[in-house]
């Protein structure tokens, strides 16, 4: 099964040192099907369209302390392989990650 | 009867309970209809249709859940028995922590004991519908989210572990407190019954089964005929559950000699310090103080501060209780909690202290969430003039 990997983080909070990605890649290894991090929620744009209008905003979809930082496309046997790989990730220690299976049929 | 039960349905507690049902479904009709010609023969299929009703739900649940769940190979397939256990795979699938725990509880209900969604229902006082839409739900998401239906691998097996472990005590107490209920309780303890026999290396569902049994067994005393509660000092002892205290206290025995601690075999040596003493004046609180004082090594909650400040005052006088009592409620936590305020109140009555007793008792009367409760509280309050 295929899952995406949501990297949730605040992007205003000090965290004092985080791990490096690279031991996580390794570990990840040909599972990790794609990934990257993002440019910060200051540097999101928004589009809506609305009857038939097209609204552009600045700024991110949800106006939430913690944003989405980054993401990483995994392959994974199952719920249990993809949540402990998800747990690996250096951000998992001070950040979170949503694990979302792909809707795939 | 029951002995042919067991044999039939190698399962103990359903034996029993379907021949009860058995005399039950008898008692309300031959009355009516006549008693039949081989009432014995009669009894013993009625209890067998009952019994085989149950499995069939139980076996059709199972196979549906297996059927959404990711089978993966778990340790057990190497095992040279071939038997692989499938009850043991369901506990962890119905208990994984991806789901949220009341659907993991429903979920259990349904799949290992076979109870009726309308059963279930009734049980959690929701409508039928509700549980029914929280039960698709479950394992909607377990087919969809990849939850595997295997017993963990042994790197995450403690921590799943004390979830499913969790899961069972949260069942039980579901049924223990408030309006009592008690085919929860002992549903609960059927299942971790059947997780003690599957694991019986883990200390740990050895303690959670003890510490089941020894509250259980003071079911029947823990309220009077009004349903008002009797405090465990009043309760009639001669009335416990002596077969259930025996094997509380056998089980935890067997846990303690692994010599791996933990929070549910604490809890069950607490509940076997008060089931040992046969009078409540017998009871050893230093004992009980230091055994609260181990577990909030395993499990940091102010709930449990509280009850070493309440060993602590009966061990050593209410006043030393009383600052513990005190220094809780300056941390500014538990302050929605009733048992905190009636606490307080108990040891200032017992100081003699009785208008801060009044004071405390009224403040522990506007935050009780039974009518049980409330009306203990009141009758203090007036018994403090």
């Amino acid at each position: 099964m295929r899952y995406m990997l949501l990297i949730c983080a605040d992007e205003s909070a000090q965290v004092d040192e985080v791990d490096p990605i690279e031991p996580w890649l390794d570990k990840a290894g040909a599972r990790r099907l794609d990934g990257s991090q993002l440019r910060p929620v200051a540097d999101a744009t928004t589009v809506r369209v609305r009857g038939g209008e097209v609204v552009v905003s600045d700024g991110p979809f949800a106006e939430t302390k913690e944003q989405i930082a980054g993401f990483d496309l995994i392959e994974a046997g199952d719920l249990d392989e993809a949540l402990e790989i998800a747990a690996a990730h250096p951000v998992a220690k001070f950040g979170t990650v949503e694990v979302r299976p792909l809707w795939e049929d | 009867m029951v002995a042919t039960l067991i044999r039939m349905t190698g399962d103990w507690d359903l034996a029993e309970e379907c021949a009860q049902d058995a005399f039950a479904t008898a008692l309300e009709r031959w009355p009516s209809e006549g008693v039949p010609r081989r009432p014995g023969a009669w009894l013993t299929t009625t209890a067998r249709n009952r019994a085989l009703d149950r499995l069939r739900r139980k076996a059709n649940e199972a196979v549906k859940l297996r059927e959404v769940a990711v089978v993966a190979p778990g340790p057990e397939e190497d095992d040279p028995s071939g038997v692989p256990d499938d009850r043991l795979r369901l506990i962890f699938t119905c208990c994984h922590p991806a789901l949220a725990l009341e659907a993991q509880v429903a979920l259990t209900l349904r799949t290992l004991v076979g109870l009726t969604t309308v059963e279930i229902a009734r049980a959690f006082l929701v409508p039928e519908a509700t549980m029914a839409q929280r039960l698709v739900r479950a394992k909607r998401k377990i087919r969809n989210a990849g939850i595997p239906y295997r017993v963990p691998p042994a790197h995450v097996l403690p921590d799943r572990v004390q979830g499913v472990l969790a899961t069972l005590y949260l069942l039980f107490n579901e049924g223990y407190s408030g309006q009592a209920r008690h085919e929860l309780c002992a549903e609960a303890i059927r299942v971790t019954r059947v997780l003690a026999h599957l694991m019986p290396d883990e200390p740990e569902v050895l303690g959670l089964l003890a510490l089941l049994l020894l509250h259980d067994a003071r079911r029947a005393t823990r309220t009077d005929a009004a349903g008002d509660l009797v405090v465990l000092a009043e309760q009639d002892r001669t009335r416990w559950d002596r077969g259930e205290v025996d094997e509380g206290l056998a089980l935890l025995d067997a846990a303690m000699r692994r010599r791996e601690p933990g929070p549910y075999q604490v809890q069950a040596a607490i509940a076997a310090c008060h089931a040992s003493a046969v009078q409540a004046d017998d009871t050893d609180w230093d004992q009980i103080a230091a055994l609260y004082g181990s577990l909030t090594r395993f499990v940091r909650s102010p709930v449990v501060e509280l009850n070493r400040a309440v060993a602590v005052a009966m061990a050593q006088g209410p006043a030393a209780g009383l600052e513990l009592v005190e220094a809780l409620a300056d941390t500014g936590q538990l302050t929605d909690y009733h048992l905190l305020p009636a606490t307080r109140a108990d040891l200032l009555r017992r100081l003699d202290r009785r208008a801060e007793a009044a004071t405390a008792y009224r403040e522990a009367l506007a935050l009780a969430t039974s009518d049980a409760e409330r009306r203990f509280l009141s009758r203090r309050v007036e018994e403090m003039g």
